[in-house]
């Protein structure tokens, strides 16, 4: 389990990463989608990686540490906050500005 | 227990709720309340100036629940000297929005009490995640802030300075990440205790997760290879916004304290070396930088931006001097400079005002109304801003320089502050003669001179000749506060060494 969610991690951050150094807003916006779903598996699985059990104590024999748990819930929360944010910010540029590019201009583009 | 800690996040949380919710209020009502609490908090920043004189730590543990475990507000004099600055430097900045900016675009009042909230829970915060959490509380509200009227330069310079941060707060989480899985805690005191007493195995991943949080607080602080968005988002925001945010800068800095000095500082080889080889390279940089950058600018808004890059490497370096003497010094400058950027970015939109065209920009030559005021207030601010006598500018590098001459690494910032000192002083003195010393004849056109906004720009000009003249005490209170911040057991001892008797005054 611990090589699978290694591998998950790995390939969840380099295409974020990818993604994040291409030159359009929705690309980067992707990226940066891919990138915080990295960082949150990353936090939880720092709760160490157990099955069967809960984060309550006394359900079970063994309990996993919930605050990371709790930790990633607040990440993801904020996470989805900023993601609406990016995603409305790149639309009102693209409308503003006239293209997608995230400098504002397309350098391979004509200018008018 | 003492309530009036938490204060200073919930006044302005409630503050910006109320707004928020009544966002049908008339205009002037919606300003009352936003003064109101600005000028509150000011008031609760002289009395954290005061309460933490006294060398104690005042604690206030969420909820009752006692350290490590719960969520734990630390008033130090570190804490208590930020949250006076901001509190001080938001007061000017919402009286002078009040006169008109607010209202060219929506939500504003509410945008800066959040963002107040956010810079107050960060200075007050004993716990990295919470610190997370109000980084975040003041980007977002920075964010919406920044746009505030619009345009394609917001635009454009908003993206960068979102996408850069959302960067930062990805890579804050992984080096959080990465602490509370070798040590299981994220209580400032109790993770440095923790790290000092890791095994070193465990060393390698420690110094990853510092050089991380570096990265981050980098960005936030805008060190010389992170800055680059610094300029354009500064430039582009609107005036009281712009001269809001130069405390934010100061954020980052704070944070580099706080972390490396007390997390990572702790023990024989502690952590925060590895961190420190970093910084002192790249403070020299960024200043060297920031003086190329002011002598280049071609308007007095990116100017003042990189004025602000200039006053960070200053203090970057004064702290990666690691002296006590330097350290004070370097928080003298830090309240000197923030004031006076604050006061650029007021005056450039002043000036700009009264220009028939360009604004604020030098290439343009344009008539400028109302010559010799602006010109004496910007004179003003140019000498105090420049380091020359008699104003704070002067003190606090005169204190610099004398601070960091027994040190080995000294005479190299000897250099680089002289020499950045230099070239400011040559951009301002261009800048100055470029537009109060022959622009053309006024034009007929008349354009009134806010008096209220020329009042509070020269208050805040009043702020620095004050330090100035009553420099004696603050220096004894920021020597007293490099003491505490050097002496980072004391802190542990104090939040951890008897949680009982934290809880047991507290009763409500």
């Amino acid at each position: 389990m611990e090589l699978l969610f290694a591998i998950t991690l790995g390939v969840l951050t380099s295409t974020g990463v990818y993604l994040l150094l291409r030159a359009r807003t929705f690309s980067v916006v992707l990226g940066l989608t891919l990138l915080s779903h990295a960082v949150n598996l990353f936090l939880f699985g720092m709760g160490r990686l157990k099955t069967d059990s809960p984060a309550v104590i006394g359900k079970a024999l063994e309990h996993a540490d919930p605050l990371p748990q709790a930790l990633v819930l607040t990440a993801i929360v904020i996470g989805f906050a900023m993601t609406a944010f990016v995603v409305v910010l790149a639309l009102k540029a693209a409308v503003e500005l006239r293209n997608d590019h995230v400098d504002g201009e397309d350098p391979n583009e004509d200018r008018p | 227990m003492n309530h009036l800690v938490a204060l200073p996040i919930l006044i302005p949380l409630l503050a910006g709720a109320g707004l928020l919710l009544g966002y049908r209020l008339p205009l002037r009502l919606q300003r009352g309340l936003g003064i109101l609490s600005c000028t509150l908090l000011t008031l609760l920043g002289l009395w954290a100036v005061q309460q933490a004189g006294s060398g104690d730590y005042t604690l206030y543990a969420l909820g009752n629940w006692a350290p490590p475990f719960g969520i734990l507000l630390v008033l130090d004099r570190l804490s208590a000297v930020m949250l006076l600055l901001t509190a001080s430097l938001s007061l000017f900045c919402i009286l002078y929005a009040c006169r008109g900016t607010d209202r060219e675009g929506s939500h504003f009042h509410p945008l800066f009490q959040f963002q107040l909230m956010g810079i107050n829970g960060a200075f007050l915060t004993g716990d990295m995640f919470n610190l997370f959490v109000f980084f975040e509380v003041l980007l977002i509200a920075s964010y919406a802030l920044l746009l505030h009227g619009g345009g394609r330069a917001r635009s454009r310079a908003g993206l960068h300075y979102v996408i850069i941060n959302l960067v930062g707060s990805a890579l804050f989480l992984l080096a959080l990440g990465t602490l509370y899985g070798l040590t299981g805690t994220l209580n400032m005191a109790d993770l440095a205790g923790a790290i000092s007493a890791a095994p070193d195995t465990d060393k390698p991943l420690l110094v990853t997760a510092a050089l991380l949080l570096l990265v981050v607080f980098g960005i936030k602080a805008a060190i010389l290879p992170l800055l680059f968005w610094l300029p354009r988002a500064y430039s582009a925001a609107s005036a009281p916004v712009a001269a809001l945010f130069a405390i934010m800068t100061k954020v980052g800095i704070y944070a580099i304290i706080r972390i490396f000095m007390l997390v990572f500082g702790l023990g024989e080889a502690p952590i925060a070396d590895a961190v420190w080889l970093w910084v002192w390279p790249m403070a020299l940089a960024t200043l060297a930088l920031g003086g190329i950058g002011t002598l280049g600018a071609a308007s007095l808004r990116t100017m003042t931006a990189y004025l602000v890059v200039v006053s960070v490497g200053i203090l970057l370096a004064t702290v990666a001097l690691h002296d006590q003497a330097s350290l004070a010094a370097g928080l003298f400058y830090l309240l000197h400079s923030t004031c006076l950027t604050a006061v650029f970015f007021l005056l450039a939109d002043l000036v700009g005002r009264q220009r028939d065209r360009g604004y604020d920009r030098f290439s343009v030559i344009s008539a400028l109304n109302h010559r010799w005021l602006l010109g004496s207030l910007f004179f003003l601010a140019a000498v105090s801003m420049a380091g020359l006598p008699p104003f704070s500018g002067f003190i606090s590098k005169l204190w610099i320089l004398q601070a960091s001459l027994p040190l080995t690494n000294g005479l190299l910032l000897w250099a680089l502050v002289l020499g950045t000192g230099l070239l400011v002083l040559i951009a301002l003195s261009r800048c100055g003669s470029g537009w109060f010393w022959r622009p053309p004849a006024s034009t007929t056109t008349q354009r009134p001179l806010d008096p209220v906004r020329v009042g509070i720009v020269t208050a805040m000009i009043a702020v620095s000749i004050a330090l100035a003249l009553y420099a004696e005490p603050v220096m004894v209170y920021l020597d007293l506060t490099a003491q505490q911040i050097l002496s980072p057991e004391q802190y542990i001892h104090a939040v951890l060494a008897n949680p009982d008797a934290l809880l047991a005054g507290g009763a409500p």
